[in-house]
Parts: structure tokens; sequence; C-alpha cells
């Protein structure tokens, strides 16, 4: 799309999800990586500086940065997710910097549900804890492309290239059992600055980029899917103006798939098919839409369309199933249990859910599957299988993070209860 | 076959994500609003939002909550903005809260603070169920941690602790009896993408963004505009500087820079360039105490 802008042009945009236990030091690789990309103001910093010093710490706590709420500075901890932010010249980067602590199951799925990269931080020292692991799994679970393995705190171990080795070869085992599309590990201190902006001068023997290089490089722009066209109907466009009489537009954002005007079209779940006759942005028409632009699409013929349904190519479109199978990640205190009805959201359709029965739990740490489970707790993840009042217009999340993902919403709180993602 | 580039720039990647916040909204909720203060990234939403629905007029109105103390500059882009696009306007004013009784002017509290209860009781009173607020999360660190829709219960409360988990782009928009949820469509956008995309789109802004001269006083190192609300202290006097503002509210508390940026674009590159926050630089309620804004928020502030 064209983008006519007057100064710095193309920049793109980098979501990452940061992981890694309490002391891994990922508040400094934050603060570091804010401070040194000029993202962190005089005043936030003398603000850090005036409450380091009123708490006696000897040091400027840079963590004091990133824990926003007061509780979170009277216990010294981070509850919640925090977004944060800093661009080099040619990318924007938003980072869902995740707690290492508890709670931290369904933060980290959070964080790493809308992310480009996971950045998993691990103390060369300790080198993998059962915390790393689980970071990778969940991410592997979430399918986020990228990966990066910071092995933190390389001073400490004399910059040592047998540490890094062996880590490395650790993790790399470890990884073949899961999804790890793109694997980069790289040795840093965040505390000194090696390998994080500038090169190290300490570690010769690593010829690998620097952390906020790769960052800065990685290849995001193919990781969607451009050849399954899915566009879920969001809202209706029809202004009772003279001048717009009969405009009826299908505004909603791209799931996947490049759509152009002269497609051949099925509007689901109504079967009905026809021609997109144009795709509207702001009064421009456009040549074609693809993720994660948000476009009005109008269609050839008068066909019924509503919020709810999919617009997808004729001889490729999902399947209606009202049948579900999905793991999920539960979020609330109170036990998921076969029976249970539940709110669901899917794209922009909602439904009711009744879950049939719980096929196993996953223990994320061993990736043991527990076939014997009833319950669902806190921050457990397991493979349910569900019945919906209304069909879903479902992929497999592996094919498609938008169209293969749905949350669970608890009838009687309101409150988001579960995360899915999609099987078969 | 045709090679053609996927790649979409970050500012289309915000303007996407925002209007699909506006489309899920709109269509969720029964009787959502837009609180619209005149200032610059009020303005960036209400484009956004022109930009979701058209050509369709954009279907809720839009809220002002008027301190009594407003710049008059940035009241007349307002009605501006209101008037050429068409949408109703909904004035709640803190003049009329402190007549009615619903807050007290002690002296003490600032016109700031009194909107809290003067907003709280417009979204009640006209049964909002959802407002659209223009807090971005680089803004400050308890915005940092709040989601892009931020449920507040039947006191208005929001409770930082116990907020619902937000994943992929499935927003929750539930609500029980009485509650309404604040809709941060522009969370994930920069002040810097703020000028970015007010450039780009070449839209009207207040004229107090760009530099001009103004009667000036310094007060805790800030530079407050000369008003009929400002008495001044001992020791302080006026003086007339080159200056412009980085944040518009309420005249006595908002200060301005020194600055001789008069274009967008100087703009944009004084802003790339700057060195303390909008906030820290000219938001005297931001100073109060550390979580200031987090402690506002909890009682029903944007």
């Amino acid at each position: 799309m064209p983008d006519n802008t007057t100064g710095r042009r193309h920049m793109d945009l980098l979501r990452f999800a940061t992981a890694g236990s309490v002391d891994d030091g990922k508040s400094t690789l934050i603060g570091r990586l804010l401070y040194d990309s000029k993202a962190i103001f005089e005043d936030q910093l003398d603000a850090v500086e005036r409450t380091s010093e009123a708490k006696g710490h000897g040091y400027v706590d840079l963590s004091l940065l990133t824990d926003g709420l007061r509780s979170e500075r009277e216990q010294g901890i981070t509850i919640d997710v925090a977004y944060r932010y800093f661009a080099t010249p040619n990318r924007k980067f938003i980072i869902a910097d995740t707690p290492g602590h508890v709670q931290y199951t369904r933060n980290m799925v959070t964080g790493a549900s809308t992310a480009d990269l996971g950045l998993i931080l691990v103390d060369a020292r300790h080198g993998l804890t059962e915390q790393s692991r689980r970071h990778a799994v969940l991410l592997s679970l979430l399918r986020v492309p990228h990966f990066v393995l910071a092995i933190n705190k390389m001073d400490l171990v004399d910059y040592s290239e047998d540490v890094y080795r062996t880590i490395l070869e650790e993790f790399t085992t470890f990884a073949t059992k899961l999804d790890v599309p793109d694997l980069e590990i790289i040795p840093i201190s965040a505390l000194q600055g090696d390998n994080v902006v500038d090169r190290s001068v300490n570690m010769d023997w690593y010829k690998g980029p620097t952390l906020m290089h790769h960052l800065e490089h990685v290849h995001v722009a193919s990781d969607r899917d451009y050849r399954d066209v899915r566009f879920p109907v969001q809202y209706v466009i029809r202004p009772k103006s003279d001048q717009h009489h009969d405009y009826r537009g299908y505004g909603g954002t791209v799931a996947g798939g490049v759509l152009k005007p002269g497609d051949e079209i099925v509007v689901l779940p109504s079967g009905m098919t026809t021609t997109i006759e144009a795709i509207d942005l702001f009064g421009q028409e456009l040549d074609a839409a693809y993720p994660p632009m948000s476009v009005t699409v109008r269609l050839k013929d008068d066909v019924d369309v509503s919020r709810g349904d999919m617009i997808a190519r004729i001889h490729n479109a999902p399947v209606p199933k009202q049948d579900i199978d999905a793991m999920i990640c539960w979020m609330s205190t109170t036990p998921l249990q076969p029976r249970q009805k539940l709110a669901i959201k899917h794209t922009t359709r909602s439904a009711r859910a009744l879950v049939k029965d719980i096929q196993y739990r996953l223990d994320v740490n061993t990736l043991h599957r527990d076939p014997d489970a009833t319950t669902l707790g806190l921050n457990e993840i397991g493979r349910i299988h569900l019945r919906t009042t209304t069909p879903l217009l479902a992929d497999v999340y592996a094919q498609n993070r938008t169209t293969g993902s749905f949350i669970l919403i608890d009838e009687a709180t309101g409150i988001t209860v579960g995360a899915g993602m999609i099987n078969n | 076959m045709t090679v053609l580039d996927y790649r979409l720039s970050q500012l289309d990647q915000l303007e996407a994500e925002s209007i699909h916040i506006f489309r899920e909204s709109a269509a969720e909720f029964e009787r959502p609003v837009l609180m619209f203060s005149g200032g610059k990234d009020s303005i960036v939403m209400l484009r956004l939002a022109e930009k979701a629905f058209h050509p369709a007029k954009i279907p809720f109105p839009v809220l002002q909550v008027d301190t009594g103390r407003d710049f008059p500059e940035v009241l007349s882009t307002r009605d501006n903005w209101v008037n050429r696009l068409g949408v109703k306007l909904v004035i709640a004013s803190v003049d009329d809260a402190i007549r009615d009784g619903i807050v007290v002017e002690d002296g003490k509290t600032s016109r700031n603070r009194m909107q809290i209860a003067t907003l709280l009781h417009a979204i009640e009173d006209n049964g909002f169920t959802a407002a659209f607020g223009g807090g971005r999360r680089d803004e400050e660190k308890a915005r940092a941690k709040e989601r892009v829709y931020s449920h507040r219960d039947e006191f208005g409360q929001w409770d930082p602790k116990n907020q619902r988990p937000e994943l992929w782009n499935l927003y929750n928009g539930r609500l029980h009896q009485g509650e309404h949820m604040r809709v941060f469509p522009i969370s994930n956008w920069t002040e810097l993408d703020i000028w970015d995309y007010i450039g780009r789109e070449g839209i009207e802004i207040p004229s107090i963004y760009c530099s001009h001269q103004r009667r000036v006083f310094e007060r805790d190192g800030m530079l407050l505009s000369e008003s009929e609300w400002n008495t001044l202290r001992e020791g302080e006097t006026v003086t007339e500087r080159t200056v412009r503002f980085r944040t518009v509210g309420d005249i006595t508390l908002t200060g301005c820079v020194e600055s001789g940026a008069s274009t967008v674009d100087e703009i944009i590159t004084e802003v790339a360039t700057a060195r303390v926050t909008e906030r820290g630089a000219t938001r005297g309620d931001d100073r109060f105490s550390e979580a200031a804004m987090e402690d506002r928020k909890k009682e029903g502030y944007f």
C-alpha cells in the first residue's frame, strides 16, 4: 500500500515477548534496550534514581522503570504483562514484558499470543532451568515464529565459550521436541552491555549477531498466511445518506490470504458465492488487501452477509464445525470441568460452548500427557473437546493464529477464563 | 506471477489495529462514546473512527469533559471537527458538576481531579456502556499495564490486579448492569507515531501545539500560561517566550516548552530527539506522587 508520509519511511513492526526467571536480568536487559535506543527519558531516569536512593539501593534499579504499579513496587515483583515501546531507524518494537513470577503461564500466554518473536533469557551460571524449558514449551504451543535464547550474565562465567556451547547444545536437543521454526542463541551481558547493542570485545569467539541486530533484521513479513483468504466480517457499513444511498460494505481485518477486486469468493456459513467488487479504505480503492489490514469489502451481488460471517475463496474455505478439538490454557482459579458451559468468542463470532471432555493435561515441564486428568486448574494446559451452539468458521491454529484461536468467557462473571488453540 | 510486497509499515499496522478495535466495540457495545478533548491523541482517534466507518458517519457521539479551564484554541478545534463530521457532541462540564453538587470546589482540588466524578456522572447519566479513551501505554508506567479493553466496575473503578487477560485480537466486552468498559484504540501508539500520523494525514490540530509567543511564568520547573485562573505567587514573574505545548489539558496545570517548532515536520524532529517525556515536561498533575496516575485511574480517571 502506498505510504505517502514524509520523513522516516517504511518502518516496520516487531512484537516480541520476553520470558525468563526472576533473577535472570530481564529488567536490566529491557532497561538497556530502552536506554541504548534512547527510549528512556531523563525524567523517567531521574524518578528511578530518586526511588532507588529512597529505598536505600546502592545502584540504579532499572526494574523500577518497568514495574509500574504501586503493589508491584511494594512487593518488588512484576504482577502483570506490561507493554513497552522503542524504535530504531528501521523498526518499531513492542515488548510484551511478561512476569517471571506467579500466575505466570496465563500472562506468558497473553504476551505470546500476539508476538512475532519470543525472547527467553537464561542465567549462564545456572543454564537451562525448569522455567526456561516451560517458557520454550509455551512459545512453541503459541506458535511464536521466532525464538531467541539470550544467555545472560556471561561476564560472571568469564565469557566462557564452553559454557555457551553447553547451554546451546542442551537447548537445541530440548527444542527438537518442540516446534521451533527459527532459533538464535546469543551470549550476552545485559549489565555490561556485551552483545546487546554493541558487539562484545570479550567474546571474540562468537560470530553471530548482537541481540539488537537480530531484533532489527529478523524477517517477519512472511510469517503470516498469504495463501488462504480469510476475512471475518466485523461490521456492516450502510450509510443512510443521499450521497451513498446504495453503499453496502463489509468492514473487517484480513486474517489470511490476499483479497483482490474481481476475486470469486464464498460467504460462510451461507455458502453463497459472488465476486469482490472493490476494497475500500477511507475513500480509496485498493488493489489488494492482506493481513493485518483493516478494510471494507464490497461485493457484486446483494447477498446476505452479517457480523460473524466469513469471506473465503470458493475452493479454499474453512469447513463450519461445532465439534472443536483444542489445546486450552485455563486462566481461572475455578477449575475447568467437563459438562461446563461457557461463552466462546472466535474471530467476530460469539457462541456458547459445552465442555464435552478433557482428553489430557499437559505437563509443560516434561511434556508428559496425563490422560487421567478430570479438571484443569489455574495456569494448566490441556486438550479438550467442545461442542458449540453455532458452527465456528475455524482453521487449525498451526495454519492460522487468528482463525485458529478463541477465548472462553465465564458467563456469570464475564471474565476471560480460557485461551484456546484449535487442533483440527 | 507478479511479486507483491506484503509488508505493511508500522504506522499502517497501528492504524489497522485501531480501526479493528473501533469496529469491534461499535458492534458489541450498546452505547459507546468517544472521549474527545480536542488534544492530539483524541483528534487522531476521531480520524481513526472516521476511517473505520467511512463512508457512513461515526455511529457514536463524542463526549468532552469541559474543565472550564480549557484552552480556547482547543475548544475551537473541537468544534471544527465535530461540525465537519456531523457527530453529536455531549459536554460534561465541571462547572455544572460543581453547581449540581456532584463535585465540591474546596479551593485545593485541581480541576483535573474534579473531572473524574464529572466524567463518571456523565457516563452514568447517559447510560454509556463503553468509552473510547486516547490513553497510550508509552505515556506513563501505570498506563503500560492497561488493557485495550479496560473493565470498570459499577463505581467506575479500575482494578489493575484483576484485569481480564487479553489474547490475540479477541476482545472480551462482557458487562454487567451498571458497568462500563474503557476502550483504548491507540494503546500501542507512541507520541512520535501520533505526530507522524498527523503529518501524514494532514489533519487539523489546535494551533497551540505549534510554536507561538506566549506570556508565561515559571513554577516548579514548568512554564505555565498567564491566565485569569493562575494567581502569581511570590517571586514569580511573567515573561513572553516562544513556546509550544506537548499535551493539552487544564490551562492551570499544563505547562509548555520553549520551542521554535512551528510545523508538524519540525515537531516530529523535535519529538524524535526529546529527552524528557511529554508528561514529565508538561503535566503538573502527574508530579504529585510516584503513583499519581495509577491512583487517579483506579478512581475512574482516564
